[in-house]
């Protein structure tokens, strides 16, 4: 089993800024960690705070148990990818991957043999002479991922690497790395701000705003379950009604709106009396006139997404509403332009305190 | 050419190719084949110039390859010219990498602008401010006495005076090259270098020199021609067992009135700079081009 990760309240202050504020969370060994949060949120510094490129102004980062304290990139038992990928121009594949062999003082014919059998993990075999500009971006991801997994890392560490390049290619690694991150049992930790590549590749993601942890889970228990308004809007799209709550009973909050009365599972911290708001999944909503709870807008387009289509309009308040509608249900849709009436069941809208 | 006419119409363009062409005949070719010519001659009375024996020769350079001083401050003039190129590139590669990596912008525009500063003033005057300092009972070895490193005064001028004021007076032109080819190189290379385990050594030998390469070279090839062509520093801060080739050429001019000897030696410290030039230039596989960027 690979090393887990552990930040102890870790804070990290460069000069007057604060980057980072108390984070405490645990990397479990072999598991695959999203870091999520828009840029400047700060996942980046936690990131080169376990690389150990920072060195964090409070708390304290554990790798497998020991203190990171005072060990330098080199001294970690960790890999890092890089944004840029940051592969050497000049030097073919081979001596790319072999790099941190021949820093170890590895003699070349063991290097090129761990070589091979890495590009042969990455499926690039005959590279392995090739220079990287030579490389299309997908090869020289993998090239990058075969570099840093050639020190035999506990843990690597990747920077949004896939940010580069286009929509299908992206899509395609994902899978990728998520095979390669379950057969060779590394922990990684992924840093990304995108949040369908977070929830689509991680065992579990932390959600970051500001500098601030907002919620560690899986992917689904953050889409289902967000702890802070934050998440609720920052992961998938949604419709947010603002409120009060009048009344919690076995965890279904009341709220006042104007669009009348709501019903919606109750977040943390929640109580009668708050200012609140109501947080519904754009597919939860169901274009029919007879659910529990009722909202009604007037559709002002409706984009064809291929299995569905997103319906927007505005409700008489002026605020947007979202749907998407299976495309097997277009035949009914509803026509722009019009009134439409649309309701969601409670146990898939979340209330959390109006901050 | 034609993007020269199109950009600037026919007049426009027409005057400044002619003005390239009127400085590259005036300034670069006909002194350049002035100097061959009388490299060739014989150096003769007014009277016999025309005359019978005014015929080309390759006397006057076989003269320099058969007299024996000359022919050895030649090959020292050379091989100091490229210890010169060396120790400023020792001095300039850690501040140019410094500069263009680890500075904070505020601190490189500080540092750069201390180093620029000296070169608003004169060649001949920033060689007297060694000279000054150099000097027997200069501020030099005034402070190394107090200090007690030294025990008496030493005589700086000679080689060494000629090694310093060389080094010092070339710097820039070492550093920009080596400092614009180090910042264009991406920093988390440098990051993903150590994170791989990497020494500083290697990561600059592996890393950063390949990168800069083209930089380094560029840097050398100046400092060598400046070297082997200076005058004012062995002239000022050298003594009679550090004489550089050109204070020869000079006297050939000046001193001995043989004006054919001494285009002759200038010619052959031409061909000198040319050789070094395209060969390191081959060695580091640099272009020409790269260099005049």
């Amino acid at each position: 089993m690979s090393h887990s990760v552990e930040l102890q309240h870790v804070g990290m202050a460069f000069g007057r800024t604060r980057a980072v504020s108390d984070v405490s969370l645990t990397v479990q060994g072999g598991e695959f960690f999203s870091i999520l949060g828009p840029s400047g949120c700060g996942k980046t510094t936690i990131l080169r705070m376990i690389a150990g490129f920072l060195e964090p102004t409070e708390g304290k980062i554990l790798i497998g148990g020991r203190d990171m304290k005072g060990l330098g990139p080199d001294q970690r038992p960790t890999a890092m990818i890089f944004q840029s990928l940051a592969l050497f121009p000049l030097m073919p594949v081979w001596e790319n991957i072999a790099f941190g062999l021949e820093a170890r003082g590895v003699g070349k014919s063991v290097r090129k043999a761990k070589a091979e059998e890495l590009l042969k993990l990455v499926a690039l075999e005959e590279f392995a002479d090739r220079m990287p500009g030579e490389l299309s971006g997908g090869q020289r991801q993998r090239v990058a991922i075969a570099r840093a997994l050639a020190v035999e890392p506990q843990v690597l560490l990747l920077d949004e690497p896939l940010s580069a390049l286009d929509l299908k290619l992206r899509q395609h690694m994902r899978a990728e790395l998520r095979a390669l991150q379950k057969r060779t049992g590394v922990t990684f930790i992924y840093i990304t701000h995108d949040q369908s590549e977070a929830l689509a590749m991680s065992d579990r993601v932390a959600v970051m705003s500001a500098g601030i942890l907002q919620q560690v889970g899986a992917p689904r228990e953050l889409y289902d379950d967000p702890a802070t308004p934050f998440v609720a809007r920052f992961v998938g799209e949604t419709n947010v009604i603002s409120g009060k709550v009048t009344a919690i009973d076995a965890g279904i909050a009341r709220v006042d709106s104007a669009h009348g009365q709501l019903h919606g599972r109750a977040g943390q911290g929640l109580s009668a009396g708050m200012a609140a708001k109501l947080y519904v999944r754009p597919e939860a909503l169901k274009h029919r006139a007879d659910g529990e709870n009722r909202l009604t807008a007037v559709i002002e387009r409706l984009d064809f997404e291929g299995a569905f289509a997103l319906a927007y309009g505005k409700f008489s308040d002026g605020n947007t509403l979202i749907a998407s509608i299976p495309s097997t249900e277009l035949a009914r849709a509803p026509s722009i332009g019009n009134a439409t009436h649309f309701s969601f069941r409670h146990a898939n809208a979340v209330v959390l305190p109006d901050v | 050419m034609s993007e020269l006419y199109r950009r600037f119409g026919s007049t426009l363009a027409t005057l400044f190719l002619a003005l390239i062409a009127i400085w590259l005949a005036g300034m670069v070719l006909a002194p350049n084949l002035m100097m061959i010519d009388y490299a060739l001659r014989p150096n003769l009375l007014p009277a016999e110039v025309g005359g019978p024996r005014d015929v080309y020769s390759l006397d006057n350079i076989l003269y320099l390859a058969n007299e024996s001083v000359h022919r050895a401050i030649f090959f020292k003039t050379v091989w100091a010219s490229a210890l010169v190129a060396f120790l400023t590139l020792v001095v300039c590669y850690p501040l140019a990498y410094w500069l263009a990596q680890r500075a904070t912008p505020n601190r490189a525009a500080v540092v750069l602008l201390a180093l620029t500063v000296p070169f608003w003033i004169n060649e001949v005057l920033r060689t007297l401010a060694w000279y000054i300092l150099l000097a027997f009972r200069g501020p030099l070895n005034a402070l190394l006495l107090s200090i007690g490193l030294i025990d008496r005064p030493v005589r700086w001028y000679g080689d060494v005076g000629v090694l310093a004021g060389m080094v010092y007076a070339y710097i820039l032109f070492m550093l920009f090259p080596i400092y614009n080819a180090i910042e264009s190189l991406d920093k988390s290379q440098i990051e993903a270098a150590r994170d791989l385990g990497a020494s500083v050594w290697r990561t600059h030998w592996r890393v950063v020199i390949p990168h800069a390469k083209a930089g380094i070279a560029t840097g050398c090839v100046f400092t060598f021609m400046l070297a082997a062509g200076s005058y004012v520093a062995p002239a000022l801060l050298g003594a009679p067992g550090s004489r550089w080739f050109t204070e020869i050429i000079y006297n050939w001019f000046f001193e001995g009135g043989d004006w054919n000897r001494g285009a002759a030696y200038a010619l052959v410290l031409l061909l000198l700079c040319l050789t070094v030039v395209l060969v390191t230039l081959r060695v580091a596989r640099v272009n020409l081009t790269d260099v005049a960027k």
